[in-house]
């Protein structure tokens, strides 16, 4: 069975269109979901795409969290939906409380386009299950305000709890700070939530899904959504 | 009535925006600068009791005006 994914268009979303090209060129099916819709309907998964929703007016992704397909979208969450938010997304969601800490302007004040490598750290989650064991992800970022934040005690218990999921590495697999595109505390690209249910990264995986475009290693993430939901699916039945 | 708030990092936030700023003011010459926050200012037309408002409004900051995981904020109504 294919996974069903709603990808959320906000006004001002922007890579929409690559999330439903992303999923559909790994063979399952998806389709937007307007913000003012207030469900999430039969979906499987959830993600929350990139842009600039509602224009980022007075914080990024501020505004967003107040729509009404993000309460929605916090039931589908507090009832176990997987939902992946990226680069905008992941502001949304911390925004909105699912994740902990916020994204603030990257250190360089520079707005950053480039490819960067991802190690993935926890594996035990629907978006990393997938991902061989020491394998470098090369997926683009494209944002200016992705600078991962959380004070002390948040982040020691993201880390006790091992929900870091990705960090920002050289293409030799090292932590450094020239790895790091934005400043994130200890290179954080992506966590998840203490459930690991829902999970948001900076990067864009859906826009690495074709070795046309440049990579196609952002297929994992996507592929271990889909794996995950296969396995959740077969031990209900 | 008119709320004026104002919204700034905090401290332990790192504020790159500041820095440009303060670096900035040191190259055209303003040597004493020794600190610069960016933040934002907002000015709010409400009515109602003066109490009502100051809960209203100290909610709207907490809930949606400010991210208290990286802003503090503070206002005054008049």
């Amino acid at each position: 069975m294919p996974m069903k994914v709603a990808v959320i268009q906000f006004p001002g979303s922007n890579s929409d269109q690559d999330a439903v090209n992303g999923v559909r060129v790994i063979g399952h099916e998806a389709n937007l979901l307007w913000h003012k819709e207030e469900s999430v309907g039969d979906a499987d998964a959830v993600i929350v795409p990139g842009g600039f929703s509602y224009g980022d007016y007075l914080r990024c992704g501020a505004i967003a969290q107040f729509s009404p397909v993000m309460q929605a979208v916090k039931k589908f969450a507090a009832d176990g939906g997987v939902i992946l938010g990226i680069c905008n997304g992941f502001q949304v969601l911390c925004e909105a409380g699912l994740l902990p800490g916020a994204l603030v302007r990257n250190r360089s004040l520079q707005f950053r386009s480039e490819q960067v490598f991802l190690k993935t750290v926890a594996r035990d989650t629907p978006f990393t299950g997938g991902v061989e064991e020491g394998r470098l992800l090369r997926v683009p970022i494209a944002h200016g305000e992705g600078c991962y934040f959380a004070d002390e005690d948040t982040l020691a218990s993201i880390k006790s709890n091992n929900q870091i999921l990705w960090q920002y590495v050289s293409a030799e697999g090292e932590l450094t700070d020239d790895a790091n595109p934005n400043g994130s505390l200890d290179n954080i690209a992506g966590i998840c939530n203490q459930e690991r249910n829902v999970a948001g990264l900076m990067p864009h995986p859906e826009r690495a899904c074709q070795e046309l475009i440049g990579s196609a290693d952002g297929r994992a993430i996507l592929e271990s959504m889909a794996a995950w939901l296969e396995r959740r699916d077969a031990a209900a039945a | 009535m008119k709320a004026k708030i104002t919204i700034t990092p905090k401290k332990a936030v790192l504020d790159p925006q500041g820095k440009a700023v303060q670096n900035a003011l040191e190259h055209m010459g303003y040597d004493g600068v020794t600190e610069v926050h960016v933040g934002r200012y907002l000015e709010i037309e409400i009515d109602g009791e003066r109490e009502a408002v100051e809960k209203q409004i100290d909610e709207a900051c907490h809930k949606l005006l400010s991210n208290p995981v990286i802003e503090e904020y503070r206002f005054e109504l008049e």
